[in-house]
């Protein structure tokens, strides 16, 4: 649904601070702990949640995402209770935003009609679909678009001006900038350069322009807060979730405790950073 | 989008968005999206230019040995009674296979680019031999991936690689194949975009690699073509090739491809057959989905996740098939059909007794449709057949099977 993300920004913009958005893989390591997890974002101070779908294959995430993929798919997960997972969460919060993100194939294997329409009623708000460039927006953007789901875009420091603007044609919701050139969980580069990135994609675009890659800590988040609308962490929460498990690989009392002391300290960074950024 | 085809043609494909009916396309990353538009507009150009062509052709005749003889295998027709027998012998080229055809072209391509780091996956090792072997010729620094499993199993490659200067990577995400090895050269290539250059070894990824790789190949089928009418005045009337990515396949189908009373027979890794999960034959056992930038016949369970492949052969056992063939299989202009380890074993025994020639286990599976279909053709008939790689890299392979010390 459009509207509730759209909400969501215009009252964080009203609030004068940038949003903390909030990835983790659903399933990892099985659907209950993956689903108390969920829960437990908002509480901890998450503004959107980005709801990763496992994939197999997944050839734009580093080793943190991909063998969380590979317990939660060994955890028995499925696309269809990835939306399930979304569906349970709306029970109890129907404020948050959520954004699928994840690779083609399962969606494609789904069917594209029906993944959207059990998309919208279990109250997904967008998709981010890694491996669908504007190229091949037929193949789900746009009926995305049609039905009222944001099919958000990510861009790269690779998307030079000619490129920009059609990225953003199809683009809602926000624009996810990958602050870097690589796969997730790398490095994170000189916040002082993402400043003149997220301008750059602002001068095309009145969408929120939300930056990830590489944010670990509070202080990360603080920076790069002050020049973007929105502050992308997911490699951190994955790793977090990761050094929780038992050496079985199942979760753990501190698997759940773990994810929300850190989203709090997150949290802390996004909101002190318009503070930072006024002085 | 998605216009059909030149109804007087099947040779004009991928059309400009890079599909071939339904397969193909531009399943990638946005950060990979510039430069695989920037390969598509330098290859428009160098497979117009002569200079471009001149090179490849000198290259192709002085440092691979081309053209490839074609050889008319007397004992094993004799010997099946049926159809006369051709062999294109991609087998005789430098490092052993087909493979370097297409690398010599990639190669080529990325100089005109400007990059200055070549990057390969490989599955068995030839591909990565082959890249290895191009990347020392013009002096470019190489990473091979491999997965940690066929690092193990392909150790004189392995050693090959290294002797000619590139560094192997064995890749333990996933498990540890030839797919796992693909997304690891893609996470380096998102990572270094700058200043290297993606050499892939088969017909498949995102376009326009189907398209130039099968263009670079298609050199086995046009001299084929050549050959044999100077050698018999006509057109074959089967042509067979093993088809893993189906690039040697491609290579020499696509000359024929409007030749309508050509018929034209892929094989695929039937592995220990079609029932269980040990096999490899992407076309009549899987279905459309879309892995490593473009549409194509995978093996996936019903929730869209990749399977693991297997075939005696590990140049086979890729999980997915070019996109070109995908459409081929679709239309019906191609027929695939599955061989199973056991048969290509026996193949690969029966050639290199009755010919002579130790082929490699890819190669081997098309041996075996051979031997099946020769025999139920007149002795008038023809059948051209790609004899993509020998067999000294399986030899172990075959050994350890047959109970064999080495």
């Amino acid at each position: 649904m459009t509207a509730r993300m759209d909400k969501r920004f215009a009252d964080l913009a009203a609030e004068g601070r940038p949003a903390l958005v909030t990835y983790f893989m659903g399933g990892d390591p099985d659907y209950a702990s993956s689903l108390e997890i969920m829960k437990a974002l908002p509480k901890a101070g998450s503004d959107v949640i980005e709801l990763g779908m496992p994939f197999s294959d997944p050839m734009a995430d580093g080793p943190a995402i991909q063998v969380a993929g590979q317990r939660a798919l060994a955890g028995g997960q499925t696309l269809a209770k990835t939306i399930q997972m979304a569906r349970d969460f709306r029970k109890e919060d129907d404020a948050t935003p959520i954004v699928l993100m994840g690779y083609y194939n399962p969606i494609y294997i789904y069917g594209v009609d029906r993944f959207l329409d059990d998309a919208l009623e279990a109250g997904i708000d967008g998709l981010i679909v890694v491996d669908l460039p504007p190229e091949m927006d037929d193949e789900l953007c746009i009926p995305a678009l049609a039905k009222g789901i944001n099919f958000i875009r990510l861009a790269t420091p690779t998307t030079d001006e000619k490129r920009l603007p059609a990225v953003l044609k199809n683009t809602s919701g926000f624009v996810y900038y990958v602050s870097m050139n690589g796969i997730t969980g790398s490095a994170l580069p000189d916040p002082s350069l993402i400043g003149g990135a997220v301008g750059r994609i602002k001068a095309h675009t009145r969408l929120p322009v939300c930056v990830g890659f590489g944010v670990k800590t509070a202080e990360h988040a603080r920076a790069i807060g002050a020049s973007a609308d929105g502050v992308v962490v997911g490699t951190a929460i994955v790793n977090q979730i990761a050094s929780s498990l038992t050496a079985d690989g199942k979760a753990s009392a501190a698997t759940v405790a773990g994810v929300e002391t850190l989203v709090m300290s997150l949290a802390s960074g996004v909101r002190a950073s318009r503070l930072a950024a006024a002085e | 989008m998605n216009q059909s085809p030149n109804l007087n043609s099947y040779r004009e494909g991928p059309d400009e968005d890079g599909r071939f009916g339904i397969f193909g396309g531009r399943f990638v990353a946005e950060t990979l999206m510039p430069l695989i538009l920037e390969l598509q507009a330098e290859w428009d150009k160098a497979k117009t230019d002569p200079a471009f062509q001149a090179e490849l052709k000198h290259l192709g005749a002085h440092y691979i040995g081309r053209p490839s003889p074609l050889y008319y295998a007397e004992r094993l027709t004799q010997h099946l009674g049926g159809a006369k027998i051709y062999f294109k012998r991609e087998e005789l080229n430098h490092t052993g296979s087909h493979k370097i055809n297409n690398c010599i072209g990639q190669i080529l391509l990325a100089k005109r680019m400007g990059k200055t780091r070549i990057i390969a996956e490989t599955g068995a090792g030839q591909h990565g031999v082959a890249s290895a072997t191009v990347a020392a010729r013009f002096g470019f620094p190489c990473v091979v991936y491999m997965g940690a499993t066929d690092v193990e199993r392909q150790a004189p490659n392995v050693f090959r690689m290294k002797l000619l200067g590139a560094e192997v990577k064995p890749v333990t995400a996933g498990s540890g194949t030839l797919k796992d090895a693909m997304n690891e050269a893609l996470r380096d290539w998102v990572t270094n975009v700058d200043d290297t250059y993606y050499l892939i070894g088969t017909a498949a990824g995102p376009h326009p690699y189907p398209e130039l790789v099968r263009d670079f190949q298609a050199v086995i089928g046009t001299e084929a073509r050549e050959q044999l009418l100077e050698a018999e005045g006509r057109l074959p009337d089967m042509v067979i090739a093993a088809v893993g990515g189906g690039s040697n396949a491609i290579g020499i189908f696509h000359p024929f491809l409007d030749d309508k009373n050509v018929q034209i027979v892929g094989v695929e890794a039937g592995g220990k057959g079609l029932d269980g999960e040990l096999h490899c034959a992407s076309l009549t056992a899987g279905s459309p989905g879309v892995l490593h930038g473009n549409r194509t016949y995978l093996l996936q369970d019903a929730d869209g996740q990749i399977k693991e492949g297997h075939s005696i052969s590990a140049g086979l056992d890729y999980p997915g098939i070019g996109p070109e063939h995908a459409w081929l299989h679709q239309i019906g202009r191609a027929e695939y059909v599955p061989i199973m380890d056991d048969e290509a074993l026996e193949a690969f025994q029966l050639l290199t007794k009755l010919e002579g020639i130790i082929p490699a286990l890819e190669p081997s599976h098309a041996i075996a449709e051979v031997i099946k279909r020769a025999p139920k053709m007149g002795k008038d008939q023809i059948i051209l057949m790609n004899l993509s790689g020998r067999g000294d890299k399986d030899i172990f392979t075959v050994g350890k099977i047959l109970g064999m010390e080495l």
